[in-house]
């Protein structure tokens, strides 16, 4: 018998080991596979140049999102972003594999899909070509992203191999501020323990405040997993998960939902489940969050001021300070509210769902985006656009000035040409401030959807705590 | 089919900045499309390999001799973190890149590396450091060797590190196995863990039912 009670991760991991194939190695069973149009149709084809067919058609699922335009109408699709999602058509059509195609309720981003879908579940093994998969954590599942030749081991074999990573559990305690969300919760983490904190780990987010936290948030949450260098993160699933997940499409039903929710309920992790490493967040102390620099780890509150390499000891943490504000164009030492901003974006799998349009939505009624700032709405999925629609949201956005557009991951990863252009500077909700990201020498500023909203009202950035009613 | 590696002495470039991520390693712009392999080698460190108007940096380690011809980099902390982009390892791979050194690498990119039979090698950050002041002093001239049977670094000078590797991946990059045909081959034990397994949790293989 084990001598401490099972983690959330060993549970999950457990049920789904086909085969010990090494030293804590693992060939798993996937029971969620998600394409979408930048990878998936390349990894279709690389089966057929096998001459290998999909191993479970019926557990694989597509959307476009990546490299389609986000333009009313889809206007300006690039050539080749029409030929991925011509191939992803094809592809997923000749395999017997589900579609969810632009216009249609189900598309959108692929993180957003599975659990609006009800495709994600807790305790279920999901896997994509994409390291945002971690998203779906926030379900309860084990979610992670992988690249294009373990997608073609997935297609080929509904199984990954994988080593058991190591845990870390991340209480985040304390009821959170006004104006604080769980963008600000995730990017104060990754302030705290650096973009490599969670290499290697598995990391489970616990703690009074992601109980609290609507499932949406929880998503955000996870999602962010990745930047904190850990492929996978998970929340336990509890009620407010099956009042989530309950007559979603693809979630099972009657008989079976019951079934399912029993095992969920012994998913959680044991009260003396021991983990490799802890963590404990005082949520009361977090602020509304901003990046300054190109990694998720170069955030400060938005009161803080832009870090000053002279008062650095350290000569590596100085030379890196010293190229991301070089890249950035910040000057030492100022505050950081007030930076002038050209470019808004709200959107990503990070922040693109009803409640973060709301929390933007609420800052931005009766408003005007400042004159010089080009804001851009784009809504995680078909059915996220449709819900904000029937709210009026839309036009509460495009009264203000912002422009309301097509879901996809659009500005976030610039894979249609949607790009910031060159030496402008954004506040963006998405997830990565890297160097080029969002375009050659684009700037980037991570932030919370409302403080977005109100980076785009005020034309600089701006403490939403002020302007929140 | 990976390439097997087995032993390589060559040429190394440090690349010591922290938290280089694969989007720095390579733009999306330059892998949207199933036909970009095979063009990717050009634009490997893009960002800081070229100027806004489409000329080398000479201040960038890859744009110097001889780093040009470099077939092993010496990293700094958390290399190739962000994007499961496999498009990223293959850039390396295309500008001649065959092993990697570093304290932590980004975990998807770990991985990746071993799909193309590119060995990243983790060690502690000090002999990380003492490689890339080894090679730098040398101005690149000296050249790091290493030996995956004997899982050992040696230095330009001749020190000797060694390192370790899950053997299951060591055994997969010696012999440049591809796993897809080796899973496969276990083809019955995925199909008996589905069978029972459609027993157990049947609202994972039955999409949407209700019984």
């Amino acid at each position: 018998m084990e001598k401490y009670g099972r983690t959330l991760l060993a549970k999950i991991w457990d049920q789904h080991v086909i085969a010990r194939i090494g030293d804590d190695t693992d060939l798993l069973h996937v029971d969620r596979h998600l394409l979408h149009d930048l990878g998936g149709s390349r990894g279709l084809l690389d089966l057929k140049s096998r001459n290998l067919s999909v191993h479970n058609p019926e557990l694989t699922f597509a959307t476009p999102d990546h490299a389609i335009s986000t333009a009313p109408g889809r206007a300006g699709t690039s050539k080749v972003g029409q030929e991925l999602l011509g191939g992803l058509r094809t592809e997923t059509s000749a395999a017997g594999i589900e579609m969810f195609d632009i216009d249609e309720p189900g598309q959108g981003i692929v993180h957003v899909i599975g659990p609006e879908l009800g495709l994600s579940l807790p305790g279920c093994l999901i896997v994509c070509g994409d390291s945002h998969t971690c998203t779906h954590g926030g379900l309860g599942a084990l979610a992670f992203g992988i690249g294009s030749s373990e997608l073609t081991h997935v297609l080929a074999t509904q199984a990954i191999i994988q080593r058991r990573p190591k845990t870390m559990r991340v209480k985040f305690e304390g009821r959170r501020p006004f104006g604080v969300t769980a963008k600000d919760l995730i990017l104060a983490l990754i302030g705290h323990v650096g973009a490599a904190g969670g290499t290697g780990y598995a990391v489970e987010y616990a703690g009074n405040a992601v109980t609290d936290m609507p499932i949406e948030g929880r998503l955000t949450i996870c999602n962010l997993s990745i930047e904190l260098g850990a492929k996978m993160g998970l929340i336990a699933p509890d009620e407010k998960t099956y009042e989530y997940l309950r007559g979603r499409s693809y979630a099972p039903q009657g008989k079976m939902w019951e079934r399912a929710v029993e095992a969920w309920r012994q998913l959680p992790s044991d009260a003396d489940a021991m983990f490799d490493r802890e963590v404990v967040i005082d949520v009361e102390k977090i602020i509304p969050q901003v990046t300054w620099g190109i990694s998720p780890e170069h955030v400060i509150g938005v009161d803080g001021h832009i870090p000053d390499p002279l008062e650095i000891a350290d000569p590596v943490r100085r030379a890196a300070i010293e190229t991301a504000l070089d890249y950035m164009g910040l000057k030492p030492g100022a505050p950081i509210i007030g930076t002038p901003v050209d470019w808004v974006f709200i959107g990503s799998c990070t922040n693109s769902r009803l409640s973060d349009l709301r929390a933007a939505a609420e800052v931005a009624r009766g408003r005007k985006v400042a004159p010089g700032v080009r804001a851009w709405v784009v809504p995680g999925s078909e059915m996220v656009k449709r819900d904000a629609v029937a709210e009026g949201l839309d036009k509460l956005f495009t009264d203000a000035g912002f422009e309301w557009r097509e879901p996809g991951c659009s500005m976030c990863l610039a894979a249609n040409g949607e790009t910031v252009p060159p030496g402008q500077r954004s506040v963006s909700t998405s997830n990565r401030n890297f160097i080029g990201r969002q375009g050659p020498r684009a700037r980037t500023h991570l932030a919370s959807p409302a403080t977005a909203a109100a980076a785009a009202i005020s034309g600089a950035i701006a403490d939403v705590r002020t302007m929140e009613r | 089919m990976p390439k097997p590696f087995t032993k390589l002495t060559a040429i190394a470039a440090p690349i010591m900045r922290t938290n280089v991520d694969t989007d720095v390693i390579i733009r999306i712009d330059r892998i949207v499309g199933n036909s970009v392999r095979g063009h990717l080698g050009k634009w490997a460190f893009g960002a800081l390999r070229y100027l806004p108007d489409g000329s080398e940096n000479p201040a960038f380690i890859l744009n110097r001799e001889p780093y040009r011809r470099a077939e092993i980099l010496v990293t700094g902390p958390n290399f190739g973190c962000g994007s499961s982009r496999e498009a990223a390892v293959w850039s390396l791979q295309e500008m001649g890149i065959r092993a990697v050194i570093g304290s932590g690498f980004g975990d998807i990119f770990f991985a990746n590396c071993f799909q193309n039979g590119i060995l990243p090698i983790v060690v502690d950050k000090e002999i990380v450091d003492g490689l890339a002041v080894e090679v730098e002093n040398t101005q690149g001239a000296g050249r790091i060797g290493i030996d995956l049977q004997e899982q050992t670094i040696t230095s330009p000078s001749g020190k000797r590190h060694s390192f370790e590797i899950d053997p299951r991946r060591r055994a997969g990059l010696l012999e440049g196995l591809d796993e897809v045909s080796l899973t496969l081959q276990r083809d019955d034990e995925i199909r008996a863990f589905q069978a029972s397994d459609r027993v157990e949790r049947p609202w994972i293989h039955f999409v949407g039912k209700s019984a």
